[in-house]
């Protein structure tokens, strides 16, 4: 259990340093940070001195660990744009993310996980088609088209909920539901084949022979051993919400991280792209490690790895 | 199927043909698969006849004839079946040539992530080790990035060209292949016919391409095709945000773009490139679910 424990915190640690370079290595792409973060009309000089001063005619990993040493600290530089430090811009708005990206994983789980039981226990009956096929509706849909239809619904022709900002209750129903639904869709489809999997089992046949009645076999001997994959998903879907939001947090003009990112692309201020990147990354890698955990949990097996 | 099978045919091709319709045969008999199928066809061919099918130049400015609603006719009586946008370009026109990039950069984008992601979990299964161990870290650090951010902030830095889109969508999705094939060695190479031809002295390369390869290839085709509903969405976002195939060429993103932006004035220009780019999506999906389904059902991708 602790060695198992060390070695995915130790793993976590490697795929942050991997982040981190991959985070810094955006501004190399073109050859020449200082062309990138300067503006295009900037004099030969300016580019010059700007080098010097921010250390980009150093050797390549000198810079690298200037950086790495910065991040770490939670200093990405000034936005160029804004002027203040870029990792406190991006900290700003990682509640507003979450807090959309929550809704819309709370809103996934409350609609898939019933819906992916009650098509797997009710097969092939009305109920599963419909769940089938909005599924697959869901998972086919792309996220800023079906933002925008709900915006053309709801907000243009019935003038019913507000299509951008945020503060009341209502600002969060489309945004949600959104981002929410691919997260939906795939946890419903992931749940019924999982579930139709463990219901198969002889452990469940056994439950069924021995008199357990059709709930208690259902939420308790087959939910537990389907819940596995479906809390590994739970994690992997975290990262899609979290990218979706730069889609969705522009459509309804959300102020997450998601939106700042890409007003950041816009206006070439690369260190809050930067910090953003870093930061989503960062989140999400850590999610998955407490998922992992949470699995040690679930399926004792685990630990034994 | 009752298609005849030439004799002549017969002798050399025949334990490879009769499969390959076996196949077809069953695939097309999930009626799902075959929708999926037809739809693919249909959004291919369209958007290879799209100069001779397409009503309209899609780039074509008449500003006088601007936000006519689906079905409206200019004065020379010929009909905008869906409608013009704000320029006065025929949306129609401009739907099926946005089938061009999408189709496009999905195809080529699964073809370099393919491959890069088959390299990856070939040399990582057959080798394991230390090859695997870096492999699959640089996998991790790969799906630790929001897709979407990751390639906004590269084509931010190089600048949006169809290449460029090419190049940071195949190049950042490999992960997905290298997963199933990698799984797929780890039990082929076990298998008695790869032992044997290690036995007889195979070297490692010929052992990879000619016995491992072939039997990986399966679980490999469901991932790219599936995989190819995933790349249009995403470049569509990517044009949708501005960060994609440049204007004036028709995409479907940049064309909603546009339709946002009209969105209380004319509900036409944003709705039919959505539903083009979810009619394509589902029929791909649909089409590589069949395809998962036929091959092999207890593939989990």
């Amino acid at each position: 259990m602790k060695v198992y424990l060390a070695r995915r915190v130790l793993q976590s640690l490697l795929v942050l340093l991997g982040v981190s370079f991959v985070v810094f290595g955006i501004l190399f792409l073109t050859g020449d940070p200082a062309l990138v973060l300067m503006p295009p009309d900037a004099t030969l000089e300016d580019i010059e001195t700007f080098r010097r001063v921010n250390g980009f005619d150093r050797p390549f990993f000198v810079q690298y660990g200037r950086f790495l040493y910065g991040a770490l600290r939670g200093d990405f530089g000034q936005s160029i744009r804004h002027g203040e430090p870029a990792f406190d811009l991006v900290m700003e708005r990682m509640p507003a993310t979450f807090e959309l990206s929550g809704a819309a994983l709370l809103i996934a789980l409350c609609l898939a996980i019933p819906a992916g039981i009650l098509s797997a226990v009710r097969r092939n009956t009305i109920v599963d088609y419909i769940s089938t096929v909005v599924a697959l509706l869901g998972q086919s849909m792309p996220t800023f088209w079906l933002g925008i239809m709900l915006i053309l619904l709801f907000s243009v022709q019935w003038n019913f909920l507000p299509s951008s900002g945020r503060g009341e209750w209502q600002h969060m129903v489309l945004p949600a539901v959104t981002l929410g639904l691919f997260t939906t869709a795939r946890i419903t489809r992931l749940t019924r084949s999982g579930m139709l999997e463990v219901l198969n089992q002889d452990y469940i046949r056994t439950a069924r022979a021995k008199g357990v009645a059709n709930p208690p076999v259902v939420w308790k001997h087959a939910l537990k051993n389907a819940a596995i994959p479906i809390v590994t998903i739970v994690g992997i879907e975290l990262g899609t919400l979290l990218g979706g939001s730069v889609i969705t947090e522009t459509i309804f003009a959300w102020p997450g991280v998601g939106r700042l990112s890409v007003q950041a692309i816009y206006n070439r201020d690369y260190p809050v792209v930067q910090a953003a990147v870093f930061t989503l990354s960062a989140t999400f890698v850590l999610v998955n490690l407490f998922v992992d955990l949470l699995y040690t949990y679930l399926d004792p097996r685990i630990r034994l790895r | 199927m009752s298609a005849v099978v030439p004799a002549v045919a017969a002798t050399d091709l025949a334990p490879l043909r009769p499969q390959w319709l076996v196949f077809l045969a069953r695939l097309t008999r999930r009626r799902t698969a075959l929708f999926g199928l037809v739809v693919m066809a249909i959004v291919i061919l369209t958007s290879l006849a799209a100069p001779w099918i397409s009503p309209f130049d899609p780039i074509e400015q008449d500003v006088t004839q601007r936000l006519k609603a689906p079905g409206e006719r200019d004065p020379a009586g010929r009909l905008h079946p869906l409608g013009t946008d704000h320029l006065g370009r025929d949306l129609l026109a401009r739907v099926i040539y946005g089938a061009q990039p999408a189709l496009l950069v999905g195809f080529a984008a699964v073809v370099i992530s393919g491959v890069l992601g088959m390299a990856a979990g070939l040399l990582g299964g057959y080798f394991g080790g230390w090859i695997d161990d870096v492999l699959m870290r640089l996998a991790d650090i790969q799906l630790a990035f929001p897709f979407i951010l990751l390639a906004i902030a590269v084509i931010g830095v190089l600048g949006a060209s169809l290449q460029t889109i090419i190049i940071v969508i195949g190049v950042s999705s490999w992960v997905v292949y290298a997963r199933v094939v990698r799984a797929a060695v780890f039990s082929l190479r076990e298998r008695e016919f790869v032992q044997a031809a290690q036995a007889l002295g195979s070297r490692d390369v010929r052992v990879v391409l000619r016995h491992i390869l072939p039997n990986a290839l399966t679980p490999w085709l469901v991932v790219a095709t599936l995989d190819m509903a995933r790349v249009i969405v995403i470049e569509s976002a990517l044009s949708f945000l501005g960060l994609g195939v440049q204007p004036p060429t028709p995409t479907w993103g940049g064309m909603l773009a546009d339709g946002r932006v009209y969105i209380s004035t004319a509900w036409w220009l944003a709705t039919f490139p959505g539903l083009a780019i979810l009619v394509t999506v589902l029929g791909i999906n649909l089409f590589g679910d069949g395809l998962r389904d036929t091959l092999d059902p207890r593939l989990k991708v």
